[in-house]
């Protein structure tokens, strides 16, 4: 009962979540529209995140390395002033990322905990030298994405990327796409596998589950979809440069998901929104004069105190708001099927 | 127990060594179905070792494993699972953070695992769920189906521990101390199941409490130091002079 | 390459190999000893090398002193800051999740960042080495080898030293050593475990400050130099082994050697070649080449 009125309520926050996004643009300014297109894009990225670290228990700090690869195949892969068809550019760039996912999946899934929090960093920093340092990233000006891609089907063009409307609806909708697909997987077999070896992998292996199969699945998915979020964001800046793969930004997602709350999809969701939002907060010149350039230093403090006071992340707020107020006990994740909810 | 009873899993020499220390040395045993075979010994006698080289965590330094007369030494622990191996340990390893029922219907989906049905809600499979539930009632757990694992009691933990095993159907249940930290009533009824489980599998019992061990086994093997001092019948350990010397303390 | 130029590659791999391994030293000890992963050593690294371009006036007018007075004032600064570090900050990541610990640090990093941009600016500067450390030596007949890189060498080597006597012979070293093991027990000898701790990271971080400073007049004072030796430091902790100082002693050689050897041989391509290092032993070895220790 208390999980059916729970799921109930968490289904509705992501409808009206994705509701106000659809409707947003009547009132949004060019600025705001854009805005909220790379929020929606770092959502999508915050949740490939939460497929691994939240629903896996793999703690990855080099997430920015597919984000980046996904980015830099949308501008290598249609270098010239004719757009390219979206319905082999996508899902080539994907491939790109899935496929450095694989090759960065093969090798860091041989080691564990800390281990791995430091390999996985230092395989991105690797794709990041090699599009810094190397002719074929263009070195640290970037490079140019001269003719957004276009969908279309008979001699007419159904969906141009080069249009901010476009490209937001077009966000929204894989957004969505995600955020369904993820739901639905983790409720699945593998799902439940995944959730099993984040709680306890040697019992999942003496139960007879081939764990490395699985957590390299579950690499290669998340780093696809953190592909896709980077061809977005390339498709819509049209320039890509090096700092896409940057530690920077894997540590900024990883902020995000645990600002959200970890273990949950929705978490994934707030957690880029207030990320973003608190980015703007400290960078705004109206707030902070000439201070907000030292922005990173309001963001780092507020990296520390959202860690140390929010374990549970911002999804936990409820739930401490009612136990404060109200004096009800925290329910916690303890109910019958823990495991990644939405 | 007849002479021609069906051997499961047979250990032919197993010696672990760990640099310069030898942990263990030279064990052989058989399990057969309808009997539990129990190993005691005292600590660091290599027991934990031996059960791990069998289940397949450690891989041993010399000797051979079978598992239904297929050797499997070479195997990973989780494709021994498949093939009818289940293992308990000493300390409660269930995911205190599910539910009792999906603690077992997880094991249980170890048999049918299709990951590649991604669209498929987990709870909708009958065969794991069919699974569990009958896991779940067989260990005695059957009214706490939906209790979160974490707030069963010690030996509740210990019941759901043996029920994860049976969820995945083995003919071989190796049981790393099932009674430890429990108290009388809850010592019996794990007896109580142990016995009932007998007739249909093979057990492996590593064991510190002596009253249970000589009442429910079959066949006895004393380890010290890493090697088996008697091996036999509950009667012919209990009367060994090894035996009374190395580690009853002497009558 | 003719054998003047590979001996001159030679010891640069050896001075690049040892700083390394001082910086990477305290990393994998913070983290073997204390179980923190702490992303913020780099900035230690990079404060020591702005250290030593902001101390010298000071401590050149204040006390007339020159060079070796300025690395003693600095590493004064650094033990003190490593000490309340610990104690406002450090202290209470030790019980956190590694992914907490990670985060936490990684803000660390932006707060310093800022802190020092605040403070000192952010541009590049270069730092003189003391006169008397700033010749030359000559090598075969043309070339020549700056001797304030072999002087850092020599700083390395001797910390290095310095560091496994500590540990290896000394009481305080045993009690680390046990501490790291075993908490519990060692609080219950009577060890002020909570101290020892203190120490054993504003060790770390002093080790880390020296570092720097001794690095500036070669590797040049800018803001993303704490970063950048951060990353390639935990290539030394894998390739080597967490914990295990003897593994990030080698695993710093090699890095130094192929990142050398690297840049000159294959100049575009020698980012990457630390990392298919990295790579090419994590297939061998997953957990490194030693075990802590």
């Amino acid at each position: 009962m208390m999980a059916d009125t729970h799921s109930r309520s968490r289904f509705a926050f992501v409808a009206l979540c994705l509701a106000a996004l659809a409707v947003y643009p009547l009132a949004a300014g060019s600025y705001g529209l854009d805005l909220v297109t790379k929020i929606m894009v770092y959502a999508i990225f915050a949740l490939s995140l939460e497929l691994l670290v939240g629903a896996t228990g793999l703690v990855c700090f080099g997430h920015a390395a597919f984000f980046g690869i996904g980015a830099y195949a949308a501008v290598l892969l249609a270098p010239g002033y004719e757009p390219v068809s979206l319905g082999w550019l996508l899902p080539a760039s994907v491939g790109a990322a899935a496929l450095y996912a694989l090759f960065m999946g093969a090798l860091s899934l041989r080691t564990q905990g800390v281990y791995f929090i430091m390999v996985t960093l230092a395989f991105a920093q690797m794709a990041y030298y090699v599009v810094h340092d190397t002719p074929l990233g263009g070195g640290t000006d970037g490079i140019y994405l001269d003719a957004k891609p276009v969908l279309a089907a008979g001699g007419n063009t159904l969906i141009d990327l080069d249009q901010p409307l476009a490209i937001y609806f077009f966000t929204l909708a894989c957004l969505a796409a995600v955020f369904i697909f993820l739901a639905v997987l983790l409720r699945s077999r593998f799902g439940r596998a995944l959730a099993g070896i984040k709680a306890n992998e040697q019992r999942m292996r003496a139960t007879g589950f081939s764990t490395y199969p699985y957590k390299l699945a579950a690499f290669v998915i998340s780093g696809a979809i953190a592909g896709l979020a980077g061809f977005l964001f390339g498709v819509k800046d049209g320039y890509v440069n090096p700092e896409l793969l940057s530690w920077h930004l894997s540590g900024a997602v990883l902020i995000m998901i645990i600002l959200g709350g970890l273990g949950h999809l929705r978490g994934a969701l707030i957690g880029a929104f207030a990320f973003a939002l608190l980015q703007e907060f400290f960078k705004s010149e109206a707030i902070f004069g000439d201070f907000a350039k030292h922005w990173h230093l309001g963001l780092g403090l507020a990296i520390i105190a959202s860690v140390a006071l929010l374990p549970n992340g911002l999804v936990g707020l409820p739930a401490l708001w009612r136990q404060r107020l109200l004096g009800k006990p925290v329910t916690g994740r303890g109910a019958p099927s823990a495991g990644d909810t939405p | 127990m007849t002479a021609a009873a069906e051997v499961l899993l047979r250990g032919t020499d197993i010696s672990r060594r760990w640099g310069g220390l030898v942990a263990v040395n030279k064990v052989s045993l058989a399990l057969a179905r309808g009997t539990v075979h129990a190993v005691i010994g005292t600590n660091g006698a290599g027991k934990s070792t031996l059960i791990n080289i069998l289940s397949g965590e450690i891989p041993p330094s010399g000797g051979t494993v079978q598992l239904l007369g297929q050797d499997v030494t070479a195997w990973s622990q989780p494709k021994r699972a498949r093939a009818g191996l289940g293992r308990s340990y000493q300390r409660n390893t269930i995911y205190p953070g599910f539910s009792v029922f999906e603690n077992c219907r997880l094991a249980a989906q170890a048999r049918t695992q299709k990951p590649w049905w991604w669209w498929q809600n987990a709870q909708h499979c009958p065969a794991s769920t069919a699974a569990a539930h009958a896991a779940a009632t067989r260990a005695g757990l059957d009214d706490q189906l939906d209790r979160p694992a974490g707030l069963l009691s010690h030996g509740q933990k210990r019941q759901l521990e043996i029920a994860m095993c049976l969820a995945t159907a083995p003919e071989v249940l190796l049981l790393d101390e099932p009674l430890a930290g429990m108290g009388a009533e809850e010592t019996e009824r794990m007896l109580a199941l142990l016995a009932e489980l007998k007739s249909a599998h093979a057990i492996l019992l590593v064991e510190h409490d002596m009253d249970a061990v000589f009442r429910i086994a079959d066949t006895i093997t004393v380890m010290v130091n890493g090697a088996v001092i008697a091996s036999g019948s509950p009667d012919f350990v209990r009367n060994s002079h090894e035996v009374q010397a190395a580690y009853l303390g002497g009558h | 390459m003719d054998l003047a130029t590979f001996l001159i590659q030679c010891l640069n791999s050896l001075q690049y190999g040892l700083l390394l391994f001082l910086v990477a030293s305290g990393l994998t000890l913070i983290f073997g000893i204390m179980g923190v992963i702490n992303l913020a050593h780099g900035s230690f690294y990079m404060i020591g090398a702005y250290m030593a371009y902001a101390l010298a006036p000071v401590v050149g007018s204040t006390f007339g002193g020159g060079f070796f007075a300025t690395l003693f004032v600095g590493l004064v600064l650094a033990v003190i800051f490593g000490y309340l570090l610990e104690w406002v900050f450090f202290s209470f990541l030790y019980e956190r999740e590694h992914l907490q610990q990670v985060l936490m640090t990684y803000g660390l990093i932006l707060v310093f960042e800022e802190l020092r941009s605040l403070l000192v600016g952010d541009d590049v500067h270069g730092v003189q080495p003391p006169d008397f450390l700033a010749g030359t030596i000559p090598l075969g007949e043309m070339m020549t080898y700056p001797v304030y890189r072999l002087f850092i060498s020599g700083v390395c080597l001797a910390l290095a030293l310095g560091m496994w006597f500590v540990f290896a012979r000394t009481r305080l070293g045993m009690m680390i050593r046990a501490g790291s093991t075993n908490r519990e027990m060692v609080q219950s000898l009577g060890i002020d475990i909570k101290f020892l701790y203190r120490v054993v990271f504003a060790a770390g971080v002093a080790v880390a400050v020296l570092a720097g400073m001794v690095a500036a007049p070669v590797s040049s004072v800018y803001p993303g130099m704490g970063n950048q030796v951060l990353i390639i430091c935990f290539v030394v902790v894998v390739i080597g082994g967490i914990g295990s100082i003897r593994g990030a002693l080698l695993a710093a050689l090699l890095i130094g050697v192929v990142d050398t050897f690297g840049k000159v041989i294959f100049p575009q391509a020698a980012g990457v070649l630390v990392y298919v290092l990295m790579a090419l032993i994590l297939l061998w070895k997953p957990s490194g080449l030693f075990k802590a220790g």
